[in-house]
């Protein structure tokens, strides 16, 4: 199964193996990763689940869609152009080996 | 076996019966030991007083919550189909409607109630929370529901909406009434609506542009017309849902929070110990009490559902609040721990029509509890707790409490 490696803000790295069908966030708050509220449960509602991806890993996540743009704008840190919500990322097989940083905060 | 009439035999037979009547007096005083015969008694039951089927367990409320297609809005989220009988005031052009019409509606109160919004609301609302609590600090003995509860979402939501200062001692009649008529016509509902004339005057008026001060929340939704994302017909509609979700809901969260930190001088003094754990105190409260009890689907279609045949057009009955002590789910269900991760619980619901106010609930209920343990030490409870009884929403009706301030 594809595994996942968060980077604290401090530095400092939490790997996380995930099962199918689950989004990155699911993944991140089914092993208790500090950093990953997920406020709303994934209804992209609530942009606490809020990561960002690795330059390198960019290209290949699918397009961020609308509510998502929309909610990224309310984060409680910045935003930047890496900027995604992990619970509107599905894990796929071609992410193995996918890198996100957390941002200070959530909220 | 009769075949004729509801409930036929291939539906409702193969579910276990209960007799329990989840809208009594009796069931409302104590719910929690009818909320686990629930679980206990299958994934699906039936409930023959009201013959619903009803879903207990996470993972069946959770499931029905995640296919509006199947278990549709659009015939009503309360006992009362709207296929059959005539609402008892126009639907709302949200909670009861079904993509895609729901979609467009949704969108527009996501947009004025969004993350960026709360941003610029923070400041305004954290401020009114410490006004508040200086307030109480002088009195040191008080009601945490009439003086706090209600009087702190009094003080900004009415005023975020936009709503002019004259008329508002009606919003939280409407809104009781608003909850009690999701339930079955029993006595709460019948007078509710009985009673609900005024109400319903007073917030038909108060929707159109002209009552909404330019800036609010209101105002903001009548700009969505301007903008062909709605139509200047349906704009106060929309204005409606905030008016009936938006306060009495918030009130009984914030109530439960106080009550549940009251009752637990342990988890006050963690909260004390750490503010930023403000947050997840309400979130756990809103998990631990659920303030919405239940809310109603209504099938589209024969569907299975964990091994029950449920037939088409019939009501389904999810208890939110059953499914937020699930054992299958939580750890500890019974326990009030603010430092729970409380991802994932249905106390606003689940899937599209997910609370859309759940932001602005959020934000009032981290600030006040932050302004409450920054300043106080102790909470105590002086009297006998005396519940508000209505067919949809948990809460209390007064909470006799001595504060030390710190």
């Amino acid at each position: 199964m594809p595994a996942i490696t968060f980077i604290h803000p401090d530095g400092k790295s939490d790997r996380v193996e995930t099962s199918g069908g689950e989004s990155v966030m699911q993944a991140a708050t089914r092993h208790g990763l500090d950093g990953i509220l997920a406020e709303c449960g994934g209804n992209a509602m609530c942009a606490t689940c809020h990561v960002y991806v690795d330059e390198s890993w960019l290209a290949r996540l699918p397009a961020v869609a609308g509510d998502e743009d929309a909610l990224l704008d309310g984060t409680a840190a910045e935003r930047r152009p890496n900027s995604r919500l992990s619970c509107q990322i599905a894990i796929t097989p071609e992410l193995d080996g996918l890198v996100l940083k957390l941002p200070e905060r959530q909220v | 076996m009769t075949v004729s009439g509801t409930p036929a035999s291939t539906g409702p037979a193969s579910v276990p019966h209960l007799d329990v009547d989840p809208f009594d007096m009796t069931f409302f005083a104590d719910p929690y030991p009818t909320h686990q015969r629930l679980r206990e008694a299958g994934p699906v039951v039936y409930l023959d007083k009201w013959n619903v089927y009803g879903v207990a367990r996470y993972a069946e409320v959770h499931a029905v919550l995640n296919d509006p297609a199947t278990f549709c809005s659009s015939r009503g989220v309360g006992l009362s189909d709207f296929k059959k009988e005539t609402p008892w005031r126009p639907p709302s052009l949200i909670l009861e409607a079904d993509p895609p019409a729901h979609t467009r509606t949704r969108a527009v109160l996501s947009k004025v109630l969004s993350p960026t919004v709360m941003k610029q609301v923070r400041d305004r609302f954290a401020a009114a929370a410490e006004e508040r609590v200086d307030a109480l600090i002088e009195r040191r003995s008080f009601d945490a529901i009439a003086d706090l509860a209600e009087a702190y979402p009094l003080s900004i939501f009415p005023d975020a909406l936009g709503l002019k200062a004259e008329g508002r001692e009606h919003l939280i009649p409407y809104a009781s009434v608003v909850f009690n008529a999701f339930g079955p016509p029993n006595e709460l509902r019948q007078q509710a609506i009985a009673r609900s004339a005024p109400h319903q005057a007073y917030v038909a008026e108060q929707c159109q542009r002209d009552n909404l001060s330019p800036g609010g929340f209101g105002a903001c939704i009548h700009a969505q017309a301007d903008e062909g994302a709605i139509t200047a017909t349906e704009a106060p509609l929309l204005v409606r849902s905030l008016l009936s979700a938006g306060l009495d809901t918030t009130v009984n969260g914030i109530g439960a929070a106080v009550y549940c930190l009251a009752r637990f001088p342990d988890q006050w003094q963690r909260l004390r110990d750490d503010l930023t754990l403000a947050r997840n105190a309400f979130e756990e409260a809103v998990r631990f009490e659920s303030p919405v009890q239940t809310f109603f689907r209504t099938t589209t279609r024969e569907v299975e559902l964990s091994g029950a045949t449920i037939g088409e057009g019939e009501k389904v009955l999810m208890f939110l609040a059953a499914a937020n002590r699930d054992p299958r789910r939580w750890d500890q269900p019974d326990s009030y721990d603010i430092t729970r991760r409380t991802s994932g619980h249905v106390g606003f619901g689940s899937g599209i029509h997910m609370c859309v106010g759940q932001l602005v609930a959020r934000l009032e209920g981290e600030v006040m509890l932050t302004a409450l343990a920054r300043r106080i030490a102790k909470i105590e409870i002086t009297g006998e707790p005396k519940r508000r009884f209505n067919n949809t929403l948990r809460g209390l009706d007064s909470l006799p409490v001595t504060i030390t301030p710190a």
